[in-house]
Formats: structure tokens, sequence, C-alpha cells
């Protein structure tokens, strides 16, 4: 276990040292624009953009600079450059947004699950009913459905028409922190969760479905319906149990990737969180806060990934990891 | 899933003379058989008349819309198609959809949108079906280190946050509609190779590859001749599901402003407009119809997908794609 665990975690430092490697290549070497000429500005002259290479030390050997930015990442805390726009350093701002961010994907989570998982055990009991091809019907228009058109929409029935209608129950475009005031942080953040847990709910209606009719065509649960245990404590002792394990997997990964921002629907409901840093830093060209963005993200996903393989082994008794 | 349609197709179908009844069997082709399913498929024969419909609308209806309208797509019609006060107008005999917040006609931006996002859609999935389908070949057949590199770099490719990678490679190269397609190709090909080397991976162990190899038949000879016929019904199905993800993807990114840049249209960009623009009050049209379109085309693509993996499979449960 130990030995996996380390051998794990190698290679998700092998990982995140090639993203961060293929990030400062981009964006240093392959990028057709001058990052000197982009932190000076537009009206900037010759001379201020060579004094800005030369002090962002853009001007010595690609070598060093590709030294001195991998050590800056290894520092505690890592050192994420500092922002073109209002010299701020990077890890800064992203801690600032991180706990916005951090509230959606969570939030969110625990609605999909509510949603998604009742929906599939449901069908699996209850195989080709109306209730199983109703839940079909809606999981593929869900899965066909992009995020940003499920949020528009919601946007548009839950905050602009209530709104206008006189129950602005679900305010928009502000972000108040948990500790502040938590109904307050719930009634900003309901829609961008319903968003999301929509989205996500379809694939773990489908997946738990899936998963828990193989599971309940097994022998073990032959055998304990046989022993005569009522059918309820079959589904969701023995069937269901077994059946959540490639669930837990998806939502390691799932939640990872939106603990690193939710650009679509922090854009959509004015969320200040890391998407929406992520989209501005884009447009105002700022190359620090975007490739630190790009490395936090990428660090959620390799993390999920690690802890997802050690849930696996803790859950199924039938895993052994070598 | 794999197992039941090389089943079938590992027979060697010739065509056979049935002595007792004295008349001809025709040997049919796994693809064939899969055509004959499918037409029996309601849902998926109306999907794909669906499909054909948008194709015609998109490359034909245009160029007429165009014609009958009098409206090209880039032009604003400030006098006709703005009201006094500078917003669209409804849909009227002059303007059939109405028009957006620059005048101009939105069912000839539709047409022409509907066209640039389907030909990003297929074009990309091909090219990503024969990146990740030879590599995956690649990967599977010969095993070993080839395996692991491709397999590793597989790997790395899908720890990347599609969405924040994404943007920042449009940030660094400015966007158009060529960098949305290499973007979405760089990502979109290692699931279809992770895909295609599981396939081959089974395949390889089959006696028809070993009968192969025992006639001296090369490497090469082998996965042309007995590997890929048995990879179609696999890629045909992951290709159809992935040409909605695709159009997701770079409606997505044009949503964000960093897809496909104006003055082309496509449907995600024309969505953008009403948020940027905050019209969803004003000009519901340019919510409904661009959204109705976009949801109409991802839904006949899974649908279709869905009904191809019947009948190429007729043995599986019916699932979805993610």
């Amino acid at each position: 276990m130990l030995r996996f665990l380390i051998r794990r975690i190698l290679f998700g430092l092998l990982v995140l040292w090639i993203i961060a490697t293929a990030v400062f290549f981009l964006f240093y070497v392959a990028s057709p624009g001058d990052p000197a000429r982009l932190f000076a500005g537009r009206q900037a002259t010759e001379d201020t953009v060579a004094a800005v290479r030369h002090q962002l030390g853009l001007d010595r050997p690609l070598f060093a600079q590709y030294w001195d930015y991998l050590s800056g990442l290894l520092h505690w805390p890592p050192d994420l450059g500092t922002s073109f726009i209002n010299q701020e350093p990077v890890l800064n701002t992203i801690v600032q947004r991180l706990p916005v961010s951090i509230s959606i994907a969570l939030g969110a989570a625990v609605l999909w699950l509510l949603i998604g998982i009742p929906i599939g055990v449901l069908a699996a009991t209850r195989p080709r009913s109306l209730a199983d091809r109703g839940a079909t019907v809606i999981a593929l228009a869900g899965l066909s459905m992009p995020t940003f058109v499920l949020g528009m929409l919601l946007f548009n029935l839950f905050f602009y028409q209530l709104t206008k209608a006189g129950y602005p129950i679900f305010p928009a475009n502000e972000y108040v922190p948990l500790l502040e005031n938590p109904i307050e942080w719930a009634r900003h953040l309901f829609l961008a969760w319903l968003t999301l847990a929509l989205v996500f709910a379809a694939t773990y209606s489908r997946l738990t479905r899936g998963s828990l009719l193989e599971v309940l065509g097994e022998d073990y649960i032959r055998t304990a319906r046989a022993k005569g245990m009522p059918e309820r404590t079959v589904v969701y002792r023995h069937g269901l149990r077994s059946a959540l394990i490639p669930i837990v997997t998806l939502f390691g990964l799932d939640l990872g990737a939106l603990l690193g921002g939710t650009i679509v629907t922090e854009k959509i409901f004015g969320l200040p969180g890391l998407g929406a840093l992520a989209v501005q830093s884009v447009f105002s060209q700022d190359l620090p806060v975007i490739m630190g963005t790009v490395l936090v993200t990428a660090f959620f996903v390799v993390v999920a990934n690690i802890v997802v393989d050690m849930a696996y082994a803790i859950l199924d008794p039938r895993v052994r990891l070598t | 899933m794999s197992s039941s349609i090389d089943a079938f197709a590992a027979e060697p179908m010739h065509d056979r003379v049935d002595e007792a009844a004295g008349r001809r069997i025709q040997g049919r082709s796994p693809t064939r058989l899969a055509w004959e399913r499918l037409k029996r498929d309601r849902l998926a024969v109306v999907s794909g008349v669906v499909i054909v419909g948008l194709f015609l609308f998109a490359f034909v209806g245009a160029p007429i819309l165009e014609a009958v309208t009098g409206h090209d797509p880039t032009t604003a019609y400030r006098d006709t198609g703005l009201t006094a006060d500078g917003l669209p107008v409804g849909p009227s005999s002059e303007f059939w959809f109405g028009t957006d917040q620059l005048g101009r006609d939105l069912l000839v931006r539709i047409a022409y949108g509907a066209r640039t996002s389907l030909l990003i859609g297929v074009v990309v999935t091909l090219f990503a079906l024969v990146i990740g389908a030879v590599i995956g070949m690649v990967a599977g057949y010969y095993r070993g280190r080839t395996d692991t590199v491709i397999s590793r770099m597989v790997d790395v490719m899908l720890g990347f946050p599609f969405l924040v990678t994404a943007i920042a490679l449009v940030a660094v190269f400015q966007p158009s509609v060529w960098i949305t397609a290499v973007v979405i190709l760089l990502f979109i090909w290692a699931p279809v190779a992770r895909i295609v080397r599981g396939q081959v991976l089974s395949l390889r162990e089959r006696e028809f590859i070993e009968a192969g190899h025992s006639l001296g038949a090369s490497d090469s000879r082998i996965m042309y001749v007995d590997v890929l016929p048995n990879l179609v019904g696999p890629v045909i199905v992951y290709g159809t599901l992935l040409i909605p993800q695709v159009i997701v993807l770079e409606s997505t990114l044009s949503f964000l402003g960093l897809g496909v840049v104006p003055p082309a249209a496509t449907l995600g960009q024309m969505l953008g407009d009403v948020q940027n623009h905050s019209l969803y009050e004003a000009a519901p049209w340019m919510l409904y119809f661009p959204m109705l379109v976009l949801l109409l085309t991802t839904l006949a693509f899974n649908l279709l997908g869905d009904g191809l993996r019947d009948a190429f499979d007729p043995g599986s449960e019916r699932t979805m794609a993610k």
C-alpha cells in the first residue's frame, strides 16, 4: 500500500513537471507575442520594453529562466510569478479566489449525488419500467445539453424572470463568504450549484444504474435473497455498496477538475472564482496568472487521481495494490 | 462490450451454398448486419434524418436563405434591423428569426453558424479518430515499451484540465477557427487511442491473428487486413458520439469569446452575445433559436450514436457517452 502510494505520488509529480514544462515553453518560447511587451503595455517605447525584459530576466539564457521558474515552483509557498496587470503575486490572487471555486464545486457535488444516485437506483431496481425509460430520456437530454446552455436557461428563468416578477429569491453576480452569512452564501450559489448538478447528475444516474444492475446479477446477491433477506437490505446494503465503487472513482476525478474552477458557470452567474480569473487573465493577456491557473487546476486533477486510487483500495477489499 | 462485436466479426464471411436447400446463403459483413439492425431502430432513423436535415439547412439552406431574404450573415442592417432605441427587432416577415444586437439577420447567421459548428464537429472528429486509432493500434499491437510510453502520454493528456488549458492556448495564439479546431483535436485523440488500444489488446490474442502470423504475414498487413476491419464498429460508434462533444467544446469556447471570432458566426458565440449584452429580456429570440438548433444537433448525434452502439453490439445494455 505504502509503496503503491509512493509510486502514485512520484508519477503525479512527473505529470505536474511535464505540465509545468509544457506551460513554460508554450508561453515563453512558442508564443508569438513578446511577454516583455505585454508587461510593458502597448504604448511603451523600445527602451522601456528592453528595461522590462531585463527586469523580468527575459534576456537571460532560456535554460536559466526555466530553472528559476521550476525552483520557484518547488519553494514553499510556491512562487507562481507576479501578475502583469496588478503586480500582485499570482499565488495570492489564486488563494483569494479559491474559496469561491471550492464552494461551487462542493455544493454542486452534494446536489448531483443527491439527484443522480437515487434516480440511478430507481431505474436499476425497475429495469425497463416507465420510470427507467423516463430516467433514460432525461439523462440523454441532459448529456446533450452543454453546461452553458443549461446555465443560461436557469439564469433566465430563476434570476431574470423571478427578479422581474418581484421575487428576487436567487441573486446573481455576487459572492458572499460562507463565514459571513451562510444563508446568503447558499442563496448566491444555488443556481450555479443547480446548473452543474443537473449536468453531472445525468452521468451519475446512468453510471449508478449500469453498475447496480451488474452487481444485482452477481451470485452473492442471489445468496442474500435466498437467505430471505428483505429486498431493501439486499439492494442498499449489499448491492449499492459495491455498485458505488466506480462512482467514487468518477466522483473524485470530477470534483478534482471542478475545484480548479468552473469557467462557464462562474461566467454566467458572475461568480469571482478561479475560472473567472482564467478567462479574465486571457483577455488581459496576463500570462503569469494564466500559467498559475493552469498549474493549480492540474494540481487538483493529479491529487484527485491519487486520492481516487487510494479510496478504491480502501472501499473494495478485492482490490490489491502492488 | 468488445466480445460480442468480434464474436461474429472474426468469422470469415465467405459465400456458401446450402446443399439441402439448394440456394445461396449470402455472407454478410458485420457492418452490413449492423446497418440492417439500425434501420429497424426508429429513434436512430429519426435522428439520422434530423442530422441530414441539419446538414441540408447549413450547407444548402444557408446560401438559399441568404438569397431569399436578401440578407448576408455579416451585414448589420442598422436601419431596418434595429429599433429606434438600437435594440434588436423580433421575428417579422423581413427578419424571420429577428435580428441580433448589431441588426444582423439571425436566421441567416444561425444557418451559417450551424455550418461552422457541423464542419468543425465532423472534421475534428475524423482527424481525432485517425490519429487516435493509429496510435492506439500501435500501442495495443506492439505492447511492451511502446505501449507504456504511449499509454503514459495518454494519461498525461487526460490529466490536463481541458477548458483551462484550451483557453490558455487560445490566449497564446489568438482565437480563430483553426486554433479552436487544433486545441480540441489536441485533447480528444487521447480517449480514442485508449479505446482502440484496449480493443487491439484483446484482438491480438485471437486465433485469426495467430493464423496470420503463422502464414508469414507482416505486422502492417495483419494490422490492415485483420485488425482494422474489427475496429470499424467501435470507431463508428465512438466517432458518432464524439461529434456532439466536439460541437459542445467549440460552442463553449465560442461562448466565452475564445473560439470562432466575429464576424464569422457560430451558435455558441451567438448565445454568448445574449449573455454579454444581457439581452435575455429584450431579445429572447436571440436565446431560443440558436439554442434550439444547437440542442437538436447534439441530441440527434447522441441518439444516433446510441442506436449505432446497439446495432453494432446487440448484446450490450443501452448505454450512453458521458
